[in-house]
């Protein structure tokens, strides 16, 4: 296992910057994950850390070696994509044994059996392993393409969206699968998503991306109790955060034009009045949609509240986030 | 009653059943009819009214593969029994066999030819459309066209212009010459339609085997070549269709050496008389090669588009 580092990274494609002198520094046996919208340059970074792209500016280092100017198979590093890309005319055991079987590995055959063995019985596909790939269900699939970065030990792991073609009880299965896996191995994993609870779950540190820059990196507790910017708030949090003038609730620090208010900023029973105008029941949880001088918020109550449409409350703000006219946070 | 709306009825089915036999047997006849005159012999395949029913002969088979020279009663007579029954189909004829005629070599140059140049546009053409598929080629779209544009005139229009430019490089009547020819006929085909089939793999294949070390060709040789098969095959057939059934260049860029049977067949035809069996036995044995090649390669044609391992 190995830590990663990119020195000020930048890849353009035509006129779209897709990465903006990007640095990062993943340490060894790190779970990371880049959380960001589409268009963020998530996956682009992704592919510069595994060689499929290289970058115009800045270096690449896997553990300690410059890997900038190396092929794919040179890095000696292992990638799960979204789609899976499992190669259809091989079978489940084929699809394991191929990076083992490729020129930079040479595996001596009865090694070979034996990791696809291992790793079957890890990922639960051992029954599964004369099937054609494109014989599998979605699930399976991306178990064996799990297994397809699993069998090599590489120096580190690169998982493109993984579980985001997966219905979502099987997403939360390989959730904690692939936690479980990475803490056993000690391995390094970078892994991109934009998915704020698979980032919340899975990450020892989140970094949030935004139009090809990296704008906060920390554990997922830092960055959603000490956001930078309206932008990293509203990337993490359910239901997401409610951004209002700043003078709404009377005084605010000088410069703030926004106040950020999360459900647990929001208490009830003082302060300004307000309409209820919605109310969501989802079981674990009660959704509030309130109306407040023309402004609306989302807020949560007690999962037992009476609380009825049309009825009156009054919110006050509870050391709320505020930010400038640029969406920069203003901390005090 | 109930019914499917995607389901057709039986009697749509047994409608459609009866059209598709109809066409096939009205498209079959003409090639039944050269089959079975392969198996007359010369006065049953001219009599009027044409004889459907005839006791077959190899006589037409025989004519193929020999010269016959005419001798006189006496000499036949002179003659020991004959040693095989092809001897005895042509001593009925008042004939002996002199030798082996050139059937069998011109067949042998158009099977050289024909899966020469189809090897070839296929091996050039994966290669190309591969390119093309995949990289930033300069240009791209023009080459294409370029490539395309080969085609847009019958190949015979330039049939001068490679008769003398062939002469010159000493490529007249030679395999090579003829390989060289129809491979460049059939490689703009050929790359038009594998970068079709290219276009439609996937590259995550490609990136996925690059990641799990393997460099460029091998990820070429071992995951795309794979995928890329059905439209091999049936590119392949194109070609060979095309190389194996050219006369107009056959006829006029060789003679001897490297002939193909296109131009030999009619030939035979005025070497004893009207020999119609022997002209339908050598197309009937000329049809078997594609026959038996696209048989053989069926299995993926008909196998379709694979469904990957890939969502989309």
């Amino acid at each position: 296992m190995a830590d990663i580092e990119l020195n000020a990274i930048s890849k353009r494609f035509a006129d779209v910057t897709a990465v903006d002198s990007m640095s990062l520094q993943v340490s060894d046996g790190r779970f990371v994950v880049l959380l960001g919208p589409t268009g963020a340059g998530k996956t682009t970074t992704l592919r510069l850390i595994s060689g499929l792209e290289t970058p115009e500016e800045g270096s690449v280092h896997i553990g300690g070696r410059d890997v900038t100017s190396e092929s794919p198979a040179q890095r000696n590093v292992a990638m799960v994509f979204q789609q899976y890309s499992l190669y259809p005319h091989l079978t489940v055991r084929q699809n394991l044994e191929f990076p083992l079987k490729s020129p930079v590995l040479k595996t001596p055959s009865g090694e070979i059996k034996n990791k696809v063995q291992e790793v079957a019985e890890v990922l639960q596909i051992s029954h599964k392993l004369s099937n054609k790939a494109t014989e599998l269900s979605g699930g399976e699939m991306q178990r064996v393409s799990i297994g397809r970065a699993l069998v090599r030990s590489p120096s580190v792991f690169l998982m493109d969206e993984p579980l985001s073609s997966l219905d979502a009880k099987l997403r939360a299965d390989l959730r904690i699968e692939l936690k479980r896996l990475q803490s056993e191995l000690g391995a390094t994993m970078l892994y991109v998503t934009h998915d704020q609870v698979e980032a919340m779950t899975l990450a020892t540190e989140v970094g949030v991306l935004d139009e090809g820059q990296l704008v906060q990196f920390g554990t997922p507790r830092e960055v959603y109790e000490d956001p930078n910017s309206i932008y990293v708030a509203t990337r993490l949090g359910l239901p997401r955060i409610n951004t209002l003038p700043s003078d709404l609730f009377g005084a605010a620090p000088t410069g703030a034009s926004t106040i950020g208010l999360r459900p647990e900023h929001i208490k009830f029973g003082e302060g300004k009045e307000c309409t209820v105008t919605r109310v969501e029941h989802l079981g674990d949880q009660t959704r509030l949609h309130v109306e407040l001088e023309g402004h609306r918020l989302i807020t949560l109550a007690d999962v037992n509240s009476a609380v009825g449409v049309g009825d009156a409350l009054k919110v006050a703000p509870k050391n709320p986030l505020y930010f400038d006219a640029d969406g920069q946070r203003i901390r005090h | 009653m109930s019914y499917s709306i995607t389901e057709p009825s039986s009697r749509q089915k047994t409608v459609a059943g009866f059209l598709v036999i109809t066409y096939s047997l009205v498209t079959l006849i003409p090639l039944l009819w050269v089959f079975i005159t392969g198996f007359k012999t010369p006065p049953d395949s001219i009599s009027y009214p044409p004889k459907v029913f005839f006791t077959p002969s190899l006589e037409g088979y025989v004519n193929l593969f020999t010269t016959r020279t005419r001798v006189t009663p006496e000499q036949l007579e002179a003659l020991p029994p004959p040693a095989n029954f092809a001897e005895e189909i042509v001593r009925n004829r008042k004939m002996v066999i002199a030798g082996p005629s050139k059937f069998g070599e011109r067949f042998m140059n158009s099977v050289i030819i024909g899966f020469g140049s189809t090897f070839l546009s296929i091996f050039l053409g994966t290669l190309a459309a591969y390119g093309f598929s995949r990289f930033k080629v300069p240009l791209k779209d023009d080459l294409l066209f370029f490539i395309l544009s080969t085609r847009m005139m019958p190949p015979i229009a330039v049939a001068i212009p490679i008769f003398l430019m062939y002469r010159k490089l000493g490529l007249s009547d030679t395999h090579l010459g003829m390989i060289l020819l129809y491979t460049a006929v059939n490689i703009s085909l050929a790359v038009w339609l594998l970068k079709g089939f290219i276009d439609e793999i996937p590259r995550e294949y490609e990136e996925a085997a690059l990641i799990d070390g393997y460099t460029r060709f091998q990820a070429f040789y071992k995951v795309v070549l794979p995928q890329a098969a059905t439209g091999i095959a049936s590119t392949a057939i194109f070609c060979l269709i095309f190389a194996w059934n050219e006369y107009a260049f056959a006829v006029l860029l060789t003679s001897g050496n490297a002939q193909t049977a296109p131009p030999f067949i009619p030939t035979i035809i005025g070497v004893g008389g009207l020999d119609w069996p022997a002209v339908a036995a050598g197309a009937t044995l000329f049809l078997l090669p594609v026959l038996i090649f696209t048989i053989f390669l069926r299995k993926h044609l008909l196998r379709g588009i694979t469904f990957g391992a890939v969502r989309k």
